[in-house]
Order: C-alpha cells, then structure tokens, then sequence
C-alpha cells in the first residue's frame, strides 16, 4: 500500500499516554470535586469542563503561547531544562490531557456523588481511612464509570485536531497523528492516503465506543 | 461506660428542633433509643460514631473521649473503635461475605479463624463465596452483625437494623442478637421504634421525643403505665357518628370499632375529634393466636 502508518501509531501512544495520565490524575481531581465543600470547587468545576465548549485552536493557541521559547513558562523550560514544548510530542501530550480533562474527570465525579454514603460511612467506621476506603470499597464499585472514563478520553484524544494542529504542527514522526495526516493529505490532494488515514479513524472509533456501551450494559445500580 | 452529652440542631420533615440530650450508659449495658422517625435517635448514634459532628457537648466512653467542643477534640470514625449496624446494611458490594468479613477484622487478628466462627455463629458458612446481590434480607442483615463483630470494637450501635425485614426474620434475627449480646457481652445502643423488639432486646430505654429525652429506665418501668386493673384506655378517632342509631364507629390503632355512647355523648361528639375510650369492668379471656388457624 505505501502509506505511512506512523501517524496512527502516533496516534495510540499519544491515546495511551493521554489516558494514562489523565486516569492518574483524574481520580483525585474527581474525589475533591465529588466530595469537597470547598467554593472554589464551582470555579474548578467550569474549568475542567471548558474544553468541552471552547474551539480546541482556542487551548492550541495559548499553549501556544505559554509554552512558547518567547514567553515566560517556555523561556524558563528552555533555559533551565534545555525542554522544549511546542512543536514536541510532549506539546501533544500536554495539550491533549488539557483538552480531554472532562472525559475523565465528569463520568468519575458523576459515580463518586451517586455513590451510597452508607457503604463509604461503613468503611470509616470499620477502621478503615480514606484511602483505603477509596481502594478497596469506592473505586473497586464505580468500574464502569472508571472504564467509561478511560474509553471515552482514549477515543476523544483520537479524535482530536485542533489542539494537536496547533501546539505540534504536522512535523511526520514525531506532531503528525492520524487526524493531521487526513488534513495534510486532502490538502496534498492525496485523497486516497485521506481516505485511508479516515477510515481506520472511523472504525477504531466505532468500535471503542461499542465496546464501552457492551461492556457497561449490565453494570447498573448498587443493592449490597 | 459511654456518657454523652450533646446539642445539635435539626432539620426534619416536621421543621426544626433542637436535639439535646444527656445520657449514661453502664458497661455492658444494652441500651434503646426509641421515638418515634425524626426525633433524632439515628443523629444521636451517628453522633457516637463520629459520622456527624455535635455542634456542642462532649462523648466520653471508657477513659477515652471521643468528642469535646471545648478542647476541640473530634475522634474521626475509624478511631472511636464501634461496631455499626446499618437499616439498609451497607454490605460491600464487590466482596463476597467472607471478604466482607475479613475486610472488618483488624489486621493483628488470625484472619480465617475468627471469620469462620462468626460465618459458623451465623449459619452462614455455605453462603461465605456468595456476594450480597445473592442474598435475602435477613441473611444481609446476619452478615452485617457478624462483620460489626469483627471488628472488635468497645461498643456496638444498631440503627433500626431490623426495620426492612418482614415479622418473622425479624423475630429470629431479634433471638440472635440477644445470643451475640450474652456471648461478647459489649456495649449495644439499639434505635428502634417497635415497642416489643425494645421490650425484648432491651435492659434500659431512653424515650427521645422531640429531641429530648422524656423518660429512662427498664422498659418495663418506662412503658407499662400502673397495674392492669380491669380497665382499659384507648385513644380513638371518630370516623363516623350514626345518631338514629346511636351508635358511633372509631378508629383504635388500625382497626374500626362500633362504641355506643350515652345519649349526652353523642350530643358533644363530631366526625374527626380524637376522644379516650374507657372500657370498665373487663373479663379476660385468652386464646393462643395458633389454635385459630
């Protein structure tokens, strides 16, 4: 066939990488927001679910700026760490975890407040602390919420574009995922790598998403 | 020795009140609270537990106190070392009843041992692999009591444990209870509000009405009012008045009762007014609900 499969594999590292993290990061992020009584938890709130109505060149492009050699943040990466963000795959990394927060972050929160406080309350009172609490009780229960989380931040990140355009470029092997590549290739008019690169996206897609709705069809409601 | 003197305020479907209360429990007491729903019973044990916070007072058991809002000492839960017993059970979903279990035993504890003593005290060996989705509601509730022992804790606190279980498993879990209680002999704060399974399980009984406690002692001190003596009170609701007849139809507790008063009675008496019936003068007869059947 002759078309260059890096951008997919790109793609999925960059997938992983975003899901990985974010599973990481989200679950903590989820349990404050669920639990806290904190105010600032409102402000947190919408911030984290920004991406999902703000353009994604809107985050691309103050990353873009943030992050750039010219500017505070980058200039200090630049000079201390000899790091450099944009235009990097850590630049994709970084934007993509910004841009797929809600994925993550929402179904978690969402199990976390529905969750019985009796079953969390039996745990503190069998000696049991928070953390072992959320181990072994909150998180072994909220599974699908867990799995929803993953699944639907691995997919979004496939199929993001615009944050990936703008902090990494289209540099092949290193910024250019699979959704770069079908918009360089129809530039190109290379329609038929665009078709390609756009049907392997179509199927990855469909088949995460139906294997998230199969495997959360019988997972509803708490009866202990 | 639990003592516990605490004030909260309360917001119930009835408005606000004030909880506040002041009560000793002897070691090895088994102790009630009764009242009925929203009077604040099941605030005052999770006040005990440390799942709710007093806004003021001072939970003392043993030499150790749990809570004191002037030296702002606040034992978090799992500190206070108590055997809760949840209405709706709070079973772990994702563990089967062993590991139910073995998740409440402390950690210096010869795990399998003790847990198969209590599955054995239970008669729930067979259904130790089980998880709780597969179980009835009596056998939840068993394992909800044996996992409260496992723990091994100074005190136990049952909130309305038998409350969803129908007549008959509830007399049953009422006998294992007691049984659990002789054995281990720890400290029980039972919340209830059906009168015979206080009368049954209890030594002692607070009556909270209001957020107050209106009355403490032995159960039958507290409820059984004089000697019977051949009367009989009752309060009733008129439903109906039927004056060619003179006769009047009331409701006593859920039952419908034809009385029929004096002429000047009936005169004073209205559809809806709540009246105290005296019955004089009764003979006793007694018949064995069974041998009806």
């Amino acid at each position: 066939m002759g078309y260059d499969l890096r951008p997919f594999f790109l793609t999925f590292k960059l997938a992983f990488i975003t899901a990985g993290i974010l599973f990481i990061a989200g679950i903590p992020l989820a349990y404050w927001l669920a639990f806290t009584k904190n105010r600032m938890r409102y402000f947190v709130e919408t911030l984290v679910s920004m991406p999902l109505v703000l353009p994604s060149t809107v985050i691309g492009f103050y990353l873009l700026v943030i992050f750039s050699p010219r500017y505070y943040v980058g200039n200090l990466l630049e000079t201390v760490f000899n790091a450099r963000v944009v235009f990097t795959f850590t630049g994709l990394v970084i934007g993509s975890v910004i841009y797929s927060l809600p994925f993550m972050v929402n179904p978690i929160k969402s199990a976390l407040q529905n969750f019985p406080v009796s079953l969390i309350e039996a745990s503190y009172t069998l000696g049991k602390s928070k953390a072992a609490t959320l181990l072994h009780i909150i998180l072994p229960n909220i599974k699908p919420a867990l799995f929803t989380g993953i699944a639907m931040t691995f997919a979004h990140t496939v199929g993001e574009f615009g944050v990936v355009l703008m902090i990494g470029g289209s540099i092949p092997g290193e910024t250019r995922v699979a959704s770069i590549a079908v918009y360089g290739e129809t530039e190109a008019l290379n329609f038929s790598a665009a078709n390609f690169y756009s049907i392997i996206l179509i199927v990855v897609s469909f088949s995460m998403l139906m294997l998230l709705s199969l495997a959360n069809r019988k997972k509803q409601g708490f009866n202990g | 020795m639990i003592k516990a003197r605490i004030k909260k305020q309360l917001f119930t479907a009835q408005g606000k009140t004030n909880l506040e209360v002041d009560i000793e429990i002897k070691k090895g007491e088994f102790a009630t609270i009764f009242g009925k729903s929203g009077t604040g019973k099941t605030t005052i044990l999770r006040m005990l537990a440390g799942l709710v916070d007093p806004e003021e007072g001072f939970i003392q058991v043993d030499d150790e106190v749990w809570f004191d809002s002037r030296s702002k000492i606040n034992l978090p839960p799992q500190k206070r070392q108590i055997g809760f017993v949840f209405e709706n059970y709070a079973l772990f979903p994702n563990m089967t009843v062993r590991q139910n279990l073995e998740f409440a035993l402390p950690h210096n504890k010869k795990k399998t041992d003790f847990a198969d003593e209590l599955l054995y005290m239970a008669g729930l060996e067979e259904f130790a692999d089980r998880r709780p989705t597969e179980l009835s509601g009596g056998q939840k509730q068993r394992v909800a009591l044996i996992r409260a022992i496992a723990r091994q804790s100074k005190v136990f606190l049952f909130d309305e444990p038998l409350s969803a279980l129908d007549a008959e498993t509830r007399l049953r879990i009422q006998d294992e209870i007691l049984q659990i209680y002789r054995r281990f002999g720890t400290t029980t704060i039972l919340v209830s509000h059906d009168l015979p399974e206080v009368f049954k399980l209890s030594r002692f009984v607070f009556v909270l009405e209001e957020g107050r406690i209106i009355r403490c002692g032995k159960p039958a001190d507290v409820f059984i009012e004089g000697k019977l003596n051949g009367d009989f009170t009752f309060t009733a609701e008129i439903v109906d008045i039927q004056k060619p007849r003179n006769m009047a139809i009331v409701r006593i507790e859920n039952r419908l009762v034809q009385i029929t008063p004096t002429a000047e009675d009936m005169g004073r008496l209205n559809i809806g007014d709540k009246i105290i019936v005296t019955a004089k003068q009764l003979s006793y007869s007694f018949k064995k609900k069974e041998d009806e059947q």
